[in-house]
């Protein structure tokens, strides 16, 4: 089933590593990145808009 | 018959934000899924490629980011004219949320060409019909959200960014067309209708890799709109109430 002999020939790619890892290393990377940055803005965004809420009600009960 | 699921209920930010929550962990995991049988078969099992040896398993990225470059871009300009006609609140969100991940889809698209077309053609970049197109829908991508970004009013920011999404779908038919309209240094298709020049077991793992992209596209999408949801419509009562709770 699996078309390689070794791990280190997946490895080697036919003598296309840097090209064949280069483009999936890259996409991981992105794909992993994209997510916790949309994360982290969301927990920001979140603590903000708390923190104007807080400051409007007390302005409006004053 | 009150309860009955209803369509256009979903268009109002208040019944689509607890929606689109509760559908971020499927679409993620289905992603994940799709990911890993496509690489197994991609990598693992489909053999080698008789013209471009080992070299050409750069595909199983390719292909995907550069389909959903193109549709993510489809779908923006879609909502896009949703907006503009009918005025919806939910349309521009929407777009806004899917620009940086089609940007990043049209940047991969460049990049694994790039590492692909170096020792296949000779060059990371010729200025090709199919290479220059997809390079103007970057672009595009950046240059909606760069218009957004600079004007402060979002229903204004929706109007102008919306314009320029349906000025620039022109490109989009432009980048599938290229290869047959101009003698292109680009491969044609490696997939057509009638016939496919693949082998079985790399059209599965391209295919499965390219439904693990579009689940990644909607899982990140729907992160992001349900924060611009709750900083748009942070004065209506669902949002101050979201906010009181436990909202993570």
């Amino acid at each position: 089933m699996i078309y390689w002999h070794s791990f280190a020939d997946f490895i080697a790619m036919g003598g296309y590593a840097g090209y064949v890892w280069g483009s999936f290393g890259v996409t991981a990377l992105i794909m992993l990145i994209e997510p916790i940055l949309v994360s982290r803005n969301r927990k920001s965004t979140i603590a903000r808009l708390r923190r104007q809420l807080r400051a409007e009600t007390r302005n409006t009960a004053e | 018959m009150k309860d009955r699921f209803n369509l256009y209920r979903l268009a109002s930010p208040a019944t689509f934000y607890p929606f689109a929550g509760t559908m971020i962990p499927y679409f993620a995991a289905v992603s994940a899924v799709f990911g890993m049988a496509g690489l197994y078969l991609g990598m693992l099992v489909a053999p080698t490629d008789f013209q471009q040896g080992e070299g050409y398993r750069i595909i199983f990225i390719h292909v995907p980011a550069s389909w959903m470059s193109m549709f993510i871009y489809l779908v923006m300009a879609f909502w896009a004219a949703i907006g503009l006609a009918f005025n919806t609140r939910l349309s521009g969100m929407m777009a806004q949320a899917l620009a940086p991940t089609g940007a990043l889809m049209a940047f991969l698209s460049l990049w694994t060409g790039a590492l692909w077309g170096k020792p296949m053609w000779g060059a990371w970049w010729v200025w090709d019909a199919r290479l220059t197109s997809e390079l103007i829908l970057l672009f595009l991508y950046i240059g909606y959200m760069a218009l957004t970004a600079a004007i402060d009013d979002a229903r204004r920011a929706d109007k102008a960014g919306g314009l320029l999404l349906l000025v620039g779908v022109i490109n989009v038919p432009i980048i599938y067309f290229s290869v047959k309209w101009w003698n292109t240094l680009h491969q044609g298709s490696s997939i057509n209708m009638a016939k496919s020049s693949m082998a079985t077991t790399m059209l599965w793992g391209m295919l499965l890799m390219a439904m693990c992209f579009w689940m990644y596209s909607i899982a990140v999408a729907l992160m992001r709109v349900r924060t611009i949801m709750l900083e748009r419509e942070r004065h209506t009562d669902w949002v101050k109430a979201r906010l009181a709770g436990d909202e993570k």
